[in-house]
């Protein structure tokens, strides 16, 4: 297992450098303009333009503009030039509150995703699958823009159940932090909701099949004591090594729309914000930070599933 | 065995035609497709407007009566049906008075349009690296395989806001392509880079299988070489893979556009797509949920029927367990890319 452990971290540090290559040609490289223009912002004087390209070493050679960029990144000296605010502290900032937001909704996808999936991996071909199949399909193509619209007009709006806006620490009041989170929970959570059912569901009857279900049946035990002790617990290891590649893709995916819609303040509204400004700055650090986070948090799922799964960490070693 | 004569295609043609609900969705789909194509007919002959023709400070005349197209606090006229002859039929949006029936139909066109050639390139892309990187393996698939999961590493959105601004800023030139900032191309090769990945794995995955199959040695021994190989041989076993994916991928892409563009880092004006028409309609949510509402449930109801009928799809394609690891594979796929 430590080797695993070794080898795994040794190719995410790799990885979290060709990420943070990408990302700088994205912002520098990529597109046909002069970078120190779309960095200043709209409407900048000429002045800022030429200070900018002294700055971050613009006539220099790429590996220099490369390092410069990734210093001014993680020193936490980045500014936007459009409001002159540190970069770096206002995603500080947010953090707290896009965590709140993903947290919970992944709460509540594990617990009716995880519950749809069973349900309708256990009543295989009967209606309770045939509708549960059907609606988790729906949420898949539901657009978060549209859920969260519809929340807001409806219960917000037309009966006046939540508040549409704002955000409550949970230091200061708990019972106001979950109140003025609900709505942003369940829009966030209903794609997933699908997604996990779904998988789930193929993921159980697979499993099914298995010798050992098989086994477990000759050995008399109860219907339902094959299915969570035997059928359940190996079909959930696939399922963290989704929630690994999940967690993160919402927090910088669909948290953006959702915390944009419901004014909540987090990292993800600054990046909805910054794209509406056309600020580049907040875009560029959100955007390195958000990969490095999913390669982080991706490389603990595989560490997470070759603990759980032997098969795993002895294959590898095997190599 | 009574089926032993027929190829492969025609049966999963009949398995596909017993689907009722695929094929359902898939009537709605069209529906939908000729719905945006009848959109210059509606313009011209119905509604006697364009999509971005303004009628701010306009009459239309409801039943005998004049009435303001957007009043004086900037509130536009709601739904009008046939009372003016299909003028302003959905209502216009505000504060512009820009007929919304119009603007849903032409919307409609730039949103298929964008999910339909980006899937295309998606599959192209995928394809060929799948190949590549399974055929070859080595370094090869060792460089292909990096590079995707590099892709991989970003979540889909961030990806797609980031690219979209810094491209929308600057244009972008490839060789002697120039594309300008506000071209609806930048969005189409946006979203068809950041979903390859998706794509191209289990088309790798598919073919390192494939090329230990028998026909693969035949067709080695018959001297054939290696685009033969790829093209010839492994290429026509893909395309049941190929189709489903790009199927479900015309529905993803449009879900990234929308999003991209209800963001503003995609579709740019003067054009304008369901999502950026959301995005316009979250503005009036609460004096005028229409403007949000409708471009968004077309949206729902266009990705929703590409769903159900690629899931038909499917079914009919592999009916047995040929591609477990192709279905749990696009599952992953689907819930990777989710946003």
């Amino acid at each position: 297992m430590a080797r695993f452990a070794v080898r795994r971290l040794a190719g995410m540090v790799l990885v979290l450098f060709a990420v943070s290559v990408l990302v700088f040609a994205i912002f520098n490289l990529i597109p046909n303009s002069d970078p120190a223009q779309r960095l200043a912002g709209k409407n900048a004087e000429p002045i800022l333009v030429k200070s900018i390209e002294e700055d971050w070493g613009f006539d220099e050679p790429l590996p220099v503009q490369y390092w410069e960029t990734m210093k001014k990144i993680f020193s936490g000296e980045l500014i936007s030039y459009g409001d002159q605010l540190n970069v770096d502290e206002r995603i500080l900032e947010g953090i707290p509150i896009s965590f709140s937001l993903c947290i919970g909704a992944a709460v509540i996808w594990l617990l009716f995703g995880l519950l749809f999936g069973y349900l309708s991996a256990t009543r295989a071909g009967t209606w309770v699958d045939r509708v549960l199949t059907v609606g988790s399909v729906a949420g898949i193509s539901i657009p978060v823009f549209l859920i969260a619209t519809v929340f807001l007009y409806f219960l917000t709006y037309e009966i006046e159940l939540f508040p549409a806006s704002g955000y409550e620490p949970l230091t200061e009041d708990p019972i106001q932090w979950a109140y003025h989170l609900i709505l942003p929970w369940f829009t966030l959570a209903l794609l997933n909701i699908g997604v996990y059912s779904r998988v789930l569901r193929s993921s159980m009857l697979d499993v099914m099949n298995e010798d050992y279900v098989r086994t477990a049946r000759a050995k008399g035990l109860s219907e339902r004591r094959v299915m969570t002790r035997h059928v359940l617990r190996n079909s959930l290891i696939p399922i963290t090594t989704l929630f690994g590649l999940d967690f993160g893709a919402t927090l910088f995916g669909g948290a953006i729309i959702t915390e944009y819609l419901f004014s909540l303040g987090g990292v993800g509204q600054y990046a909805a914000d910054s794209v509406t400004n056309l600020d580049l700055p907040p875009l560029m650090a959100i955007t390195l930070f958000g990969a490095f986070f999913v390669v982080f948090f991706n490389a603990i799922a595989d560490l997470v599933y070759a603990y759980l799964d032997p098969r795993i960490r002895l294959g590898e070693s095997a190599q | 065995m009574s089926d032993g004569g027929h190829s492969p295609w025609y049966l999963a043609y009949r398995r596909l035609r017993r689907n009722r609900l695929a094929l359902a969705f898939l009537a709605v789909f069209v529906l939908i497709v000729a719905f945006v194509l009848a959109a210059p007919l509606w313009a011209d002959h119905v509604a006697d407007t364009g999509p971005n023709t303004t009628h701010t400070t306009e009459k239309v005349e409801v039943g005998g009566e004049q009435r303001e197209v957007v009043n004086i606090e900037g509130k536009p006229i709601g739904p009008l049906w046939f009372d003016a002859g299909g003028r302003f039929f959905l209502g216009a949006d505000g504060p512009l008075g820009r007929d919304e029936m119009v603007r849903l139909m032409y919307g409609g066109r730039t949103s298929l349009f964008i999910g339909l050639t980006s899937a295309l390139i998606t599959a192209v892309l995928a394809t060929l690296l799948g190949l590549l990187a399974g055929y070859y393996r080595g370094w090869t698939d060792g460089v292909i395989t990096r590079l995707l999961d590099l892709i991989w590493s970003f979540p889909v959105v961030l990806l797609g806001i980031a690219l979209g601004t810094a491209l929308a800023l600057g244009g972008l030139k490839i060789g002697p392509l120039e594309i300008a900032g506000n071209s609806i191309w930048i969005p189409i090769l946006i979203i068809a880079v950041v979903y390859t990945p998706y794509m191209a794995r289990p088309i790798r995955g598919e073919v390192l299988a494939l090329r230990e199959k028998e026909f693969v040695e035949a067709a080695v021994a018959q001297g054939a070489g290696s685009v033969r190989l790829m093209f010839g041989e492994l290429l026509p076993n893909l395309w049941s893979t190929i189709i489903v994916f790009f199927t479900i991928s015309i529905a993803n892409n449009m879900l990234l556009e929308a999003s991209l563009s209800f963001l503003g880092a995609g579709v740019q004006a003067p054009n304008s797509s369901w999502g950026k028409m959301v995005s316009l309609g979250s503005e009036s949510i609460y004096t005028s949920p229409l403007l949000a509402f409708a471009p968004g449930v077309l949206i729902l109801l266009t990705v929703l029927s590409l769903n159900v009928f690629g899931d038909g799809l499917r079914d009919a394609l592999d009916p047995k367990s040929r591609s477990k690891l192709v279905r749990a594979e696009a599952a992953e796929a689907a819930a990777g890319g989710a946003i």
